[in-house]
């Protein structure tokens, strides 16, 4: 161990994490006087003893200390708070247990791991079990009364069943199991009468299997589920252990319970034998996966069960496979023939693929560099003799194997085993590299395993960056600068997240800055606006052409600034104005005509109240109103037809409006033409007429309308008059179609006969008079009107007409 | 028909017991389900209208559940509105990335009419990213596109967006061969004349006369000479359609009636036959001919529709009208044609559109026929409409010339634009909105109206001329066709210029190695804005004559009356 503890560990509260985690130390913490100077003091350190950070505790007093599933530091406090720190001692947050436990304060903790997280359970001083099953997502449990608990349980442990946590506790020698709702009263299987009071418990590392120890010094072990008994074993010893864990692998047959005492270690399974080790100084155990860590000031052990693959290779004249393979290798490699021999006997018994099956594994679980080399290379030599042995499993032992070394170096401290290793997967001791701020050996183990550079490489840069804006001493130019430089644009960096962690560190400019790196517009803007900085977001906002994000903005902004400074804003940026623009229309209508006001936008204010006289208004007053608002505003816009239009209509709704009155009749919403329709349609002429005056209908068109009118009220006579009141403006050519259309021959004759020579022969054929038609045309001596004619015709009943006029166009070319 | 019932109409939703189907638009909604849902586009009016109902649930205190999918994407401000009315935690919300409907074989749309107005009228982006994700789509089925041209700004914005997309997403690309070789994007405003020219091709005569939903249209009885009214599926499916759709409509008739009597000696072979052919005939043939002769009826019974409304209002007068303006001959009587047209009343929409063309073509209305007309519009439909001509200046179809501008002058100071732009930014998009059309110059250097000698002969058409009976070659099509041709911008500065630039194209055009691949080129014409049948045919006829093979995809069909239904302020 690399630290030197000048404290004995049974002085401190340890935590160590498992999967070669972390070890924190509380010193200092049980002195009762609490003198400033002799505060307690905090340090973490790593699995190899290396001191990573340390602080100074103010805090109240601690009960416990636990590591999270993402190695952060839990420290339970006597109040039921707890906090939340990194490796490196830096407060992240904190939470409390609830009011209960404020009140009755905390007597005993368990940090506990489940596949929920990382859980906390507490008994307080009133005997009551709180818990959470996860932190992250605090839901506090307070677990029922057991009945008739007056003090505090011998022992306790938390279990995780089916999903479930429930908790087990001893109070001499009963047991009780707690879970949501009830307490019941347990008996291990098994167990003697004469057994005693249980006075300590371990559950194992999955949970499956529960031990317990009784004051007569016997052990017994079983399920967790307390329905199956595995072993009991009685040892000499009657002292409470220190500790007690399990030691066991996974899918492995032997099962093992660890005891600690002062000096004493004591290993007892199945059998009636048990193995004894001397404990020169304190120690602490930790569980872990497949063994137990065991270490003190000065050492740092792994105990754990020998493999099989080992113990086959290098049990004491074994004849395993694998051993001769190692042994044939050896005898290879000093040139002698013993080799042959060896692997003969092997081949012989067509095991030798088994050989450098056992030799790669067994090179997984060795610790030592060259023990793996050495059997690495047996296998690699029993490989030549084999047809087809897939080579994957002997290259991917090797690079595990380097990765592994590689962290297991002390100044690193990760004591990974290769079980730990698969359970943890790569991607997990990736970030607890990054955790410890070990950014060159991450990207080393990424491109050394060809990790795919989007969850490995760019992943650690970015965490990297995030940590190297936090470094207050160098300038903002000079930090932007270093991370562009090494990130460039990696796929998968996100510049934004890292500007975002340097504005939380209060660097606003280096985040600004960092941001100019961000390639999409849409990732700046959301930092931006957290900055303040709204025009500048405002801007890349609207580069982006992203209509949401304009919108976002432009709202934020709305409720940031002033109404007039938002508005000046919005005049600078064309596209942010007309969205908001857009928005207004349907939603605040007011704000609309302020804006406008705002920019002395007269014209779109004219239109504004022009649309509202026929959208929003309902009454003629407000209608009026509305228009001679619009009218005002065009004028100011100096745009005088509009305003002159609008007059008109105001002149003309009102008149409307009296026509309604004295007529009886819907005038109003007329178009100016439509309302002179239907007043002749009505037969009041006379009204007509003043309409045509005061609004200066064109005469072609007056007239046009009259004699449509007229049609439609097939008011034959008042045509024949009107026609005659003096020399129409519209020839009467259209006389004679609206005569047709209305299906009045007799009617259209009559003005047919009054068109001009030119129209003629078109006024003939529309009231079918193909005849005459053809007069006209060969006196016109115009082909294309013979033609039109012609195309009139039919054979059956125009020959004479069709006759006619072919003699005239013959005589035409004639000429 | 609508976008929906192309995918998945009544029949299919109601296997899926949606138990009654509703249209978005004020009125309640009477129905005893516990479950309402709503797929919308995302706007402002359509969340105010699933508020009002769920307002009026709770005031009634009937609880449901409410769900609104927004198609095609979900836009911030929808949830601001839905959280300002109350109901933001009442409903549920989803999104359909529903883009492009293939409405035919070479056509594909995003059936969204609103992004004309969103876009060139009020300058909302919002659309511009959902083209560029379209855009995206077919490059990841198609792609990568290998060469992109376009013009204008909307396009150019789009390219950039779908760019950044690409770019982003970069990594699945492995190197393909592209299907699609050339992409045009191009924006409305580039061409208004086109689209605001009368159809004459049967396609786009189909569509300004009975409009065309969705590729379907509702043949009314007048048509179908019966009591009820057929819905028609128009594309190349239809075989009597197919052939007919690109022709003018003075080949339709001929062609319809050849087909008739080919169809009627079909029939006819039945007699004379012996019992095993007969039955051949009616097992194998019959059920063809018969669906021959049933569309072949409509589409007869469509023409003489056409025919009918389109003499009534003397369909020809309209179209030399049209041409003349379109050549720059007789302004004054064309001005006073369209007085004409609009004190008799004939159609508002149309009336406005003369007015439009008369606008773009002649570089704005001169002072005193701007103000007349527009008093004579006023007076015939509305005063209302005052504000139809504010978004029609802004827009810039129907502009006064200032006084005493000459056309030099405008060409000075919209090169001056031009060159202030370049330095400016996407920002200034509205100060543009304004401007001239240079349609004349335009038309002058690209050679728009063909020269005749003689009849064109429109039965054997010699150029895209033909989809306007020969008189005016459509401005966008031809821009695309001198693009392709050149590679690239390179000697149509001068008409860059004067459509107020904003093109682009490759920085290295991708060359075909395969000159046998060249001349199979798949080109994607991208309509911003809608683009009209008439340019579609167009674009195919260029297409055969060059051996391309055009893909359209537009935000939606438009058409001359569309668009000015677009410019009306809504009477609510």
């Amino acid at each position: 161990m690399a630290w030197n503890l000048k404290e004995d560990l049974r002085d401190c509260l340890v935590a160590a994490a498992p999967y070669g985690g972390p070890i924190a130390l509380l010193k200092n913490n049980f002195r009762k006087e609490k003198s400033p100077g002799s505060r307690p003091l905090l340090e973490i350190y790593s699995a190899s003893g290396v001191p990573l950070a340390s602080v100074l505790w103010k805090s109240g007093q601690v009960v416990e200390l636990g590591w999270t599933a993402s190695e952060d530091l839990l420290c339970i406090q006597e109040d039921g708070t707890v906090l939340i720190y990194n490796l490196f001692c830096e407060f992240k947050r904190h939470f409390s247990m609830g009011n209960e436990v404020l009140q009755n304060h905390v007597r005993e903790a368990k940090v506990f791991h489940t596949e929920y997280g990382t859980g906390v359970a507490i008994l307080t001083g009133a005997h009551r079990f709180s818990l959470t099953t996860n932190i992250d997502d605090l839901k506090l449990r307070r677990m029922p009364e057991v009945p008739g608990l007056q003090k505090l349980p011998s022992c306790w442990a938390v279990l995780s069943q089916d999903r479930v946590t429930i908790i087990l506790l001893a109070v001499g020698q009963d047991l009780y199991l707690l879970d949501n709702t009830s307490c019941s009263v347990v008996t291990p299987p098994g167990i003697s009468p004469h057994a005693g009071a249980y006075v300590q418990m371990a559950v194992s590392f999955n949970y499956r299997y529960l031990a317990l120890f009784t004051d007569t010094g016997s052990i017994w072990m079983g399920t967790s589920s307390l329905k199956e008994k595995l072993g009991e074993f009685n040892c000499d010893f009657r002292a409470p252990p220190r500790q007690m864990v399990w030691c066991t692998r996974p899918r492995s047959k032997q099962r093992a319970v660890v005891v600690a005492w002062d000096r004493r270690l004591l290993v007892a399974g199945n059998s009636k034998e048990c193995i004894q080790f001397v404990l020169d100084e304190d120690s602490y155990l930790v569980p872990e996966l497949d063994g137990v860590r065991i270490f003190s000031c000065t050492t740092h052990e792994f105990l754990h069960e020998i493999p099989e693959a080992s113990e086959e290779i290098f049990k004491i004249a074994s004849m395993a496979p694998g051993a001769l393979l190692l042994e044939a290798q050896r005898e290879y490699e000093k040139q002698s023939q013993k080799a042959d021999e060896y692997l003969r006997e092997i081949k012989d018994q067509n095991l030798l693929a088994e050989a450098v099956r056992q030799c790669i594994e067994a090179a997984g679980y060795e610790h030592e560099p060259e023990t793996q080399k050495s059997l690495l290379r047996a296998a690699s030599f029993g490989k030549c003799f084999l047809d087809k042995f897939p080579p994957e499993s002997f290259v991917w032992m090797c690079r595990d194997l380097r990765v592994l070394n590689a962290i297991r170096d002390y100044q690193i401290g990760v004591p990974l085993t290769f079980a730990q290793y698969k359970q943890l997967t790569i991607e997990v001791l990736l970030d607890r590299l990054v955790l410890r701020r070990l950014y060159p050996l991450a990207i080393k183990i990424c491109e050394y395993l060809r990790l795919s550079e989007f969850q490995g490489v760019s992943r650690i840069l970015a965490h990297w960056a995030c940590y190297k804006v936090q470094q207050k001493d160098k300038s903002d130019e000079e930090v932007a600068h270093a991370i562009n430089q090494k990130l460039g644009d990696t796929p998968g960096i996100s510049y934004s997240e890292i500007a975002a962690r340097a504005y939380d560190c209060g660097r606003t400019e280096l985040a600004i800055k960092l941001l100019e790196y961000e390639p999409r517009s849409g990732e700046q803007v959301p930092l931006l606006l957290k900055m303040k900085k709204s025009q500048l977001a405002l801007n890349k906002a609207i580069e982006s052409g992203d209509t949401d994000l304009v919108y976002t903005v432009v709202l934020h902004v709305k409720n940031e600034l002033n109404r007039g400074t938002f508005f000046m804003t919005l005049q600078k940026q064309p596209v942010a104005l007309s969205l908001y623009r857009q928005f207004c229309k349907h939603q605040e209508l007011e704000t609309l005509k302020d804006l406008y006001n705002q920019d002395d936008d007269h014209q779109e204010l004219g239109n504004f109240h022009v649309h509202s006289s026929y959208s929003s208004e309902k009454r003629i007053e407000g209608r009026v109103a509305a228009l001679q608002n619009a009218v005002d505003e065009y004028y100011k816009a100096k745009n005088e037809f509009a305003a002159k239009a609008t007059e008109d209509q105001i002149k003309l709704l009102r008149m409307q409006r009296r026509l309604q009155d004295e007529l009886d009749k819907p005038y109003i919403d007329y178009s100016l033409h439509d309302t002179v329709y239907n007043l002749i349609l009505d037969g009041h002429h006379k009204r007509a007429e003043q309409l045509y005056r005061d609004f200066r209908i064109p005469d072609k068109r007056f007239w046009w309308l009259k004699i449509s009118a007229l049609a439609e009220r097939e008011d034959w006579e008042e045509m024949e008059k009107f026609s005659k009141s003096k020399k129409s403006p519209i020839g009467y050519l259209p006389f004679v179609e609206i005569c047709m259309k209305h299906h009045n021959r007799h009617e259209a004759k009559k003005y047919a006969a009054r068109v001009t020579p030119e129209q003629r022969v078109k006024a003939h054929i529309l009231v079918r008079e193909l005849d005459q038609a053809a007069d006209a045309a060969i006196e016109h001596k115009n082909e294309n009107e013979m033609n039109l004619v012609l195309s009139k015709c039919t054979a059956a009943t125009d020959s004479s007409v069709v006759e006619k006029i072919n003699r005239a166009k013959a005589q035409t070319l004639k000429k | 028909m609508s976008p929906l019932d192309r995918i998945a109409n009544v029949s299919v939703l109601k296997q899926h017991e949606v138990d009654k189907l509703y249209k978005v638009e004020n009125k309640p909604i009477v129905s005893t389900s516990d479950q309402l849902c709503f797929l919308v586009r995302p706007r402002i009016k359509n969340m105010k209208y699933v508020a009002d109902i769920v307002n009026a649930d709770k005031a009634m205190g009937r609880s449901r559940k409410y769900k609104i999918i927004f198609s095609p994407q979900k836009f911030y401000i929808c949830e601001l509105v839905l959280e300002e009315e109350g109901i933001y935690g009442d409903v549920s919300c989803d999104e359909w990335a529903f883009y492009l409907l293939p409405l035919d074989e070479d056509l594909l749309s995003m059936e969204l009419p609103e992004f004309f107005r969103d876009y060139f009228l009020e300058g909302d982006q919002r659309w511009i990213s959902t083209v560029a994700r379209a855009l995206q789509l077919l490059n990841s089925l198609f792609g990568p596109f290998a060469n992109t041209y376009g013009i204008g700004r909307c396009a150019k914005m789009v390219y950039e967006v779908w760019r950044e997309l690409v770019e982003e997403s970069e990594g699945d690309s492995q190197a393909r061969r592209p299907e699609i070789s050339h992409v045009f994007l191009m924006d409305r405003d580039v061409d208004y004349v086109t689209a605001l020219c009368s159809q004459v091709v049967y396609e786009g005569l189909v569509d300004d006369t009975f409009r065309i939903k969705c590729g379907s249209v509702d043949f009314g009885p007048d048509v179908t000479s019966s009591d009820r009214s057929f819905k028609v599926l128009l594309n190349a499916q239809d075989k009597v359609f197919s052939e007919i759709r690109n022709e003018h409509f003075s080949n339709v008739f001929g062609f319809l009636s050849q087909k008739a009597r080919n169809l009627q000696t079909q029939y006819d072979r039945r007699r004379g036959m012996d019992i095993k052919q007969m039955k051949n005939f009616v097992s194998q043939e019959l059920k063809g001919l018969k669906q021959e002769h049933r569309l072949l009826s409509l589409h007869i019974g469509a023409c003489e529709s056409i025919m009918k409304k389109k003499t009534k209002q003397d369909f020809q007068e309209l179209l030399k009208t049209e041409h003349s303006l379109l050549e720059g001959f007789d302004i004054r009587e064309s001005t006073s044609y369209i007085e004409e047209h609009i004190d008799r009343q004939v159609s508002p929409s149309e009336s406005l559109r003369l007015m439009c063309l008369l606008s773009v073509t002649e570089n704005g209305l001169i002072p005193k026929d701007y103000r007349s007309l527009k008093t004579q519009y006023l007076q015939s439909y509305g005063p209302e409409h005052l504000l139809t001509f504010h978004n029609l200046k802004r827009i810039g179809l129907l502009t006064e010339q200032a006084p005493g501008e000459t056309l030099t002058a405008v060409e000075s100071k919209v090169s001056k634009l031009v060159t202030d732009r370049a330095a400016g930014k996407l920002t200034d998009a509205f100060n543009s909105l304004a401007r001239k059309s240079n349609f004349r110059g335009i038309s002058k250097k690209l050679g728009l109206i063909p020269r005749v000698d003689g009849e064109y002969n429109l039965k054997v058409p010699r150029d895209m001329a033909y989809v306007f009976s020969g008189a005016y070659v459509p401005l966008s099509c031809k821009i695309i066709e001198q693009v392709l041709e050149r590679k690239g911008w390179l000697g149509l500065e001068e008409v860059v210029r004067l459509l107020n630039g904003n093109e682009f194209a490759p920085t290295e055009p991708v060359m075909e190695e395969n000159p046998a691949w060249e001349a199979q080129r798949v080109i994607l014409a991208v309509f911003l804005g809608g683009c009209t049948f008439s340019e579609i045919s167009a674009l195919r006829f260029l297409g055969k004559e060059k051996g391309y093979k055009f893909i359209f995809l537009t935000t939606a069909i438009t058409s001359s009356a569309r668009l000015m239904d677009a410019m009306l302020e809504a009477k609510v």
